[in-house]
């Protein structure tokens, strides 16, 4: 057997829809809450409700099709999946079968290798779970007693993703996800937040010797919390099954759960999730035929997706790449940077790097988001314009923008109340520059004598006698028309 | 096709539906019996005829996304054979092994 092996990954995406109220009933949708406090007959499965789809899911669901550049269905429809399993008060799921919203699209994800080409299988509409809370033994559904359901969350519309078997590592699997979260952030439908569960990834990996036609047993991943979780579940899992084609034994067909802490994944039971859905037409509702026109409407106001806004920051900014990606990874972020770029009126490079380092450091020290925080873009536009101006340093601005962001105070406000503005006055700094040549009159020698060298001591001098105020550039110049002839 | 013995008791393992032995040699006939008219329809010559899971030709039936009112917690819970922490209580999920 070769030494060789090829992976293949193809991933299910399920993204819950930022809409106000539930797919079939008009409870609203909301994260956490007191247990049980946003039902009805509908979202409980009670016998005689009536499910009615949500426009708006709808909407949404085509919008996503759109950005992903899938056909839009003429006539679509709800199945029902039918399994037992306490978190579904129904005992079915409506979900979508074999009539989707949306088929055959792609999306051109960025890797360090170039752009690589995902298809996009279908994207179809469906509604959320309840949850469960395993309760007894150590807190996990294998050892529990009994679970406690919460039907808060059932009935969210739900959208599920399902890419082709285009990806072929760890490293694409991830990127992929981060591209679609992008997109997905961008469209405005979702929260995307991975560790609230309303972006959740599943993983298809397998694994074969290269050049063999067979693909391997498809082994299915599950629980991957973070887009940084979906890279080390499937290196781990890549590996695992590598290393058992090399001892010549055959991966097997199973799910496996991937633990966060211990970077492993590890084989669910299989007894009881061996389900066989029947699938049927959902009676209660009728065809969906979402015509032209409306298609047509969601395309037009579609917003600027991410691939389209980095070529756009790449061109109009001059940025390089690392800043574009750190700078577009979201919307809010990049409106952030361009609203601070348009209040400064300069080189929009200043405003990324203030922006990608110190505030970045600080929100990641903080554990707060850009749109939390309590500097504006003016706010920093005009800390920025107060290092050009000369009027505190680099080093002071760095302090300052610390003292924005605890404090929201405006840069100017924080200048005056501590004192800091760099005195760049020549007329002012003319007594410094006396006392410091006086107090070293060797060091004033070894200038006269051209070793400009020294001149970095006697500025540095110059600044003790100042407490650091003293603009460094004109302290050096007042010193060279003073010692060098 | 005559549905057996092992199809029936499939058919009620996946409802979650227990059976006793004279419910299982009734339901082995009727749905026998279902079986062989759902035959006779696929049967029948439906060339040019379009698949449909509904009688009547309404499309699109929609809502506005706005939000209405909820059950209160105990009227959602009144029904539920055990709570705990607001929540439904249910029997462990997994069986042994």
């Amino acid at each position: 057997m070769s030494d060789a092996f090829e992976t293949t990954i193809g991933l299910e995406i399920h993204v819950e829809l930022a809409t106000a109220s539930k797919m079939f009933c008009s409870c609203p949708v909301a994260f956490g809450g007191e247990p049980n406090t946003r039902t009805c007959p509908v979202c409980l499965g009670l016998p005689g409700a009536l499910p009615v789809p949500n426009r708006k899911a709808v909407e949404y669901t085509i919008r996503i099709g759109l950005a992903l550049n899938c056909r839009i269905a003429e006539r679509a429809g709800f199945h029902r999946k039918n399994y037992f399993y306490p978190d579904m008060p129904k005992n079915y799921q409506i979900s979508q079968y074999d009539e989707p919203l949306c088929v055959r699209g792609h999306v051109d994800v960025p890797t360090e290798d170039g752009v690589l080409r995902v298809g996009i299988t279908r994207v179809h509409l469906e509604e959320d779970t309840g949850k469960s809370v395993h309760v007894g033994g150590s807190g996990r559904i294998a050892d529990s007693d009994r679970s406690l359901e919460d039907f808060n969350r059932a009935g969210t519309p739900l959208v599920e993703i399902v890419s082709e078997p285009d990806i072929h590592s760890a490293e694409q699997a991830r990127a992929f996800v981060s591209e679609l979260r992008a997109i997905l952030a961008s469209l405005g439908v979702s929260d995307v937040r991975m560790e609230e569960g309303s972006l959740r990834v599943d993983a298809n990996v397998s694994v074969r010797p290269v050049g063999e036609g067979e693909h391997g047993a498809k082994v299915e991943v599950k629980n991957m919390n973070s887009i940084r979780s979906v890279g080390r579940a499937l290196q781990y899992e890549e590996a695992r099954q590598r290393d058992a084609l090399r001892r010549g034994e055959m991966p097997t067909q199973e799910t496996r759960h991937f633990d966060e802490r211990t970077g492993r994944t590890s084989a669910m039971r299989t007894k009881e999730f061996a389900f066989d859905y029947r699938y049927f037409p959902e009676p209660d509702l009728v065809p969906l035929t979402p015509s032209r026109a409306w298609v047509e409407e969601i395309a037009a106001r579609l917003p600027e997706l991410p691939a389209a806004r980095r070529a756009r920051f790449a061109a109009d900014y001059a940025l390089p790449a690392a800043d574009v990606a750190v700078l577009t990874a979201s919307p809010e972020v990049a409106r952030w940077f361009e609203e601070a770029v348009a209040a400064y009126g300069g080189e929009p490079k200043r405003i990324a790097n203030w922006v990608t380092g110190d505030l970045f450091g600080l929100l990641n020290d903080a554990g707060v988001e850009l749109t939390e925080a309590k500097v504006t873009p003016a706010g920093l536009a005009a800390l920025v314009r107060l290092v050009d101006a000369g009027r505190i340093s680099g080093k002071q601005a760095k302090g300052v923008l610390q003292a924005m962001f605890d404090s929201g105070a405006e840069p100017e406000a924080i200048v005056a109340e501590r004192g800091l503005e760099q005195v760049s006055d020549e007329a002012a700094l003319q007594g410094a520059v006396d006392e410091a040549i006086a107090a070293n009159p060797d060091a004033a020698d070894k200038v006269r004598a051209g070793n400009l060298n020294t001149i970095g001591f006697l500025v540095g001098q110059v600044m003790r006698r100042t407490g650091g105020r003293a603009d460094p550039r004109v302290v050096n110049e007042l010193l060279r028309r003073k010692l060098v002839p | 096709m005559p549905i057996d013995r092992a199809a029936v008791d499939h058919v009620a393992r996946l409802a979650r539906i227990a059976l006793t032995e004279e419910e299982r040699e009734r339901m082995q006939a009727e749905l026998s019996v279902i079986l062989a008219h759902a035959e006779r329809i696929a049967a029948l010559d439906l060339d040019g005829v379009e698949p449909s899971a509904h009688a009547i030709e309404l499309t699109d039936v929609m809502r506005p996304d706005e939000v209405g009112e909820c059950l209160s917690r105990d009227e959602a819970l009144a029904n539920a054979p055990a709570v705990e922490d607001g929540r439904f209580a249910v029997p462990r999920i997994i069986e042994d092994a």
